[in-house]
């Protein structure tokens, strides 16, 4: 049942914004069902999956998806995540954490600020 | 040319950062691709459709040292639909500045959730 409404959550916030949803599944797994930190990544990963591939469809009815734009930056990103992966136990995380909290809010700003 | 290899750039940075992470190459495809030209709209329907390879990479991944609950993530997943029928609805009938603002107001709030973890867990 507490599946159920994270799941309507992060599907409504990932259609919304545009974004995985694991912004809302991974917090709301550790803090109201008490998983573990890399579990509830690892599972909101794989349900994001389906969550962004109905995504995809229901606003492509709506002729809204540009495929040739989403390979130019989703293929590249593939690649990052690997090497990202691979980098996470050779750096700081804590520091690298900060820095990019500090990048999304600088472009929140400069959104918000046309 | 130039904006296309500043995306390619971009969507490797964005890339590194989920993987690092663990979130937030969502929150960076769609400034990129509003830099592309998209609208608000298109960006993030676009975005969606842009990190299903990195999700699919992850989650294989993920799978093969055993780390995903996949009966959970099916019911995640599947009940997730529900909400994006609602997502796209309401997306679809908001004005676009009223979207860009929203997610504006979005990307404040994963900071702030980002430099949270970062604090209680400095490792």
């Amino acid at each position: 049942m507490r599946l159920v409404v994270i799941g309507l959550a992060a599907g409504f916030f990932s259609a919304l914004f545009g974004v995985g949803g694991g912004i809302v599944i991974v917090p709301l797994l550790v803090l109201t069902a008490a998983w573990e930190e890399r579990r509830a990544m690892a599972t909101s990963l794989a349900a994001i999956g389906v969550t962004a591939l109905a995504g995809t469809l229901f606003y492509a009815y709506y002729g809204r998806v540009h495929p040739g734009s989403a390979a130019l930056v989703g293929l590249p990103a593939t690649v990052g995540a690997v090497v990202g992966t691979w980098l996470q136990q050779r750096l700081r995380r804590r520091e690298l954490s900060l820095l990019f909290a500090a990048l999304l809010v600088a472009i929140a700003v400069k959104l918000l600020v046309p | 040319m130039t904006a296309d290899l500043a995306a390619v750039a971009l969507g490797l940075a964005a890339g590194v950062v989920s993987g690092l992470l663990g979130v937030g190459g969502g929150t960076l495809f769609v400034p990129t691709l509003l830099a592309l030209g998209l609208s608000q709209r298109s960006a993030e329907a676009t975005s969606l459709l842009a990190i299903l390879p990195t999700v699919a990479v992850g989650a294989w991944r993920q799978h093969r040292y055993g780390n995903v609950g996949w009966h959970s993530a099916l019911v995640l997943g599947v009940t997730s639909i529900g909400g994006v029928v609602g997502g796209v609805f309401v997306a679809e009938a908001l004005p676009e500045v009223t979207l860009r603002r929203l997610f504006a107001v979005l990307l404040f709030v994963v900071a702030a959730q980002i430099a949270l973890r970062a604090w209680r867990n400095p490792s």
